[in-house]
């Protein structure tokens, strides 16, 4: 069953990228915006060959490992203390509301007044974006904490910390987890739109670059790069959760006893 | 050993106030195995947290070898019911029940043996590395009494702990609770809604009222010591200690003692809002 799954998953694959060189090649639409897939992939190792790519792929990967750990942490440890502090929870909740649905992207402006074309600029939008997913996930988490587990690891005397570690992270860790995965996602998109219109440097600005000077498939070729990065960051986080997850129930399924 | 005196608990919330204990005092010896037996909702839970120092009382006071409980004391253990929550499902059966010893400051190797010789107790020496989802439920209760042995408590406080298995198993468990308090001489304080369960396992039975709740009775359950699920549920002083705790709870429901049940003539003037 999985053997055919992923044969027709590489055969509707094929069929797509057939599509995409049939049509501008039968002139269905105009080979100058559209070209053809194999023209795309020329593109593209030429675009390996290039130091300057690796240079742009370097940058767009800083700007998104970099803003997702600063959001990623401070997420967590925000998400962790305002759950558990009830004055906090209270306090912040309605200003968590009006803040989390502000795009991201609205504070572009604001981001070139404060760092110009740098990698704060970038930063700045990355962690703005996803450092909600991981705090609400983190808030959510913690909550969901088992009062029984509580209660069994108060009456064996163990202190706050050791409740916090041995109890409240475990259960909150399947949420963490979620956050961190939408979080990454979201980095990326973010890290490549503030290069794209802000300039910074990355892949973003290479593909803005590109477009402005009528390099069509170079253009086709990064917009691939962009896309496949994001499905080996989801890949990749995916991964980690197996792993960490382990024991839980959404991984290890229903156990027959 | 243990002093429970005028205990006394209310919970006040949102303009209700429920009283669930009234006021409890009774003793449990050093080296006692002692069983609470009282209607549903009678507060049994309420009495053991506050017993535990997980609740504190809103009068009277709880002593553990003469000194007040005012939070977990170090020399007590506590098995619940929800064996399923009580465990932690991402921690394997030994790490489940060596967390607790790493509060109390011991050596690795002396953490290893107290693990190792907990879980032989409870005969899953095999399971250590498994997972408490992959075990029955029998066998998930039985790493909770293996986490609370290793904790070595001077008390062991139990919360209806059979009531989510079934019947062959917590058959096998009440053997094996005998059988651990024989060998180690740990005060156990057992609570349970089976009368049967109580008068089996028990060498003296409390028996408490509806709510709010008093001691109705305290009954001393002279079986021999040495019991088995075979004969002492058959035995004639088994019956008919069972049939009087019965009676004393169907009593306690009604809100009076037996005693005064026998008399029909009395029944008139039952107290308002009994049935």
């Amino acid at each position: 069953m999985k053997a055919e799954n992923a044969l027709l998953g590489t055969a509707g694959l094929a069929g797509f990228l057939v599509l995409c060189e049939a049509v501008p090649r039968l002139g269905i639409v105009s080979e100058d915006y559209f070209p053809p897939v194999t023209r795309i992939a020329d593109a593209l190792v030429t675009e390996f060959g290039d130091q300057a790519f690796w240079t742009a792929l370097g940058d767009t990967l800083t700007g998104w490992g970099l803003g997702l750990v600063i959001a990623v942490t401070a997420g967590i440890l925000a998400g962790v203390v305002i759950s558990v502090v009830p004055f906090l929870r209270e306090t912040t909740a309605s200003t968590i509301e009006f803040l989390r649905p502000i795009p991201s992207v609205a504070l572009i402006p604001l981001a070139v007044l404060l760092y110009g074309t740098e990698l704060q600029s970038v930063l700045l939008l990355v962690v703005y974006a996803s450092f909600w997913q991981v705090l609400i996930q983190t808030m959510y988490g913690v909550q969901d904490v088992d009062p029984v587990a509580m209660e069994t690891a108060r009456s064996y005397g163990l202190g706050t910390w050791a409740r916090v570690r041995h109890v409240l992270w475990p259960t909150a860790l399947p949420y963490v987890m979620t956050g961190v995965r939408l979080a990454a996602a979201v980095a990326l998109i973010l890290a490549v739109t503030a290069e794209l219109v802000i300039g910074a440097p990355g892949l973003g600005r290479r593909i803005a670059v590109a477009q402005s000077s009528q390099a069509v498939p170079e253009m086709y070729a990064l917009v691939v790069v962009t896309g496949v990065l994001g499905l080996l960051i989801n890949v990749g986080a995916r991964t980690v959760e197996r792993r960490a997850l382990a024991w839980h129930q959404s991984v290890r399924g229903e156990v027959a006893v | 050993m243990l002093d429970v005196r005028g205990l006394k608990k209310v919970y006040e919330g949102s303009g209700r106030r429920v009283e669930a204990v009234r006021d409890l005092t009774f003793t449990v010896d050093a080296g006692e195995l002692v069983c609470l037996v009282g209607p549903s909702g009678c507060g049994k839970t309420t009495l053991l947290k506050c017993m535990s120092g997980l609740l504190t009382p809103t009068s009277g006071e709880v002593l553990l070898g003469g000194r007040p409980v005012t939070g977990p004391p170090p020399g007590m253990a506590f098995v619940f019911q929800e064996y399923g929550r009580s465990l932690f499902p991402w921690m394997r059966v030994r790490d489940n029940v060596e967390l607790p010893l790493k509060q109390k400051k011991l050596t690795t190797s002396r953490r290893r043996e107290l693990v190792a010789d907990a879980l032989e107790s409870v005969g899953l020496s095999d399971a250590a590395g498994a997972y408490p989802w992959q075990l029955s439920g029998g066998m998930q209760q039985r790493v909770a009494i293996a986490r609370a042995l290793a904790y070595e408590p001077d008390v062991l406080l139990m919360d209806e702990p059979f009531a989510a298995v079934d019947a062959q198993t917590r058959a096998d468990l009440e053997d094996l609770v005998r059988g651990l308090w024989q060998q180690r001489g740990i005060t156990i304080l057992f609570v349970t809604h089976d009368i049967d369960e109580a008068v089996y396992l028990g060498e003296r039975v409390l028996i408490l009222s509806a709510s709010p709740t008093v001691v109705q009775e305290q009954l001393k359950v002279d079986l021999p010591t040495e019991r088995d699920q075979l004969h002492t549920r058959v035995a004639p002083r088994f019956a008919e200690l069972r049939t009087h705790v019965y009676e004393q709870i169907q009593a306690a429901k009604r809100g009076r003692p037996a005693d005064l049940e026998d008399a029909k003539d009395m029944k008139a003037d039952a107290p308002p809002g009994a049935p």
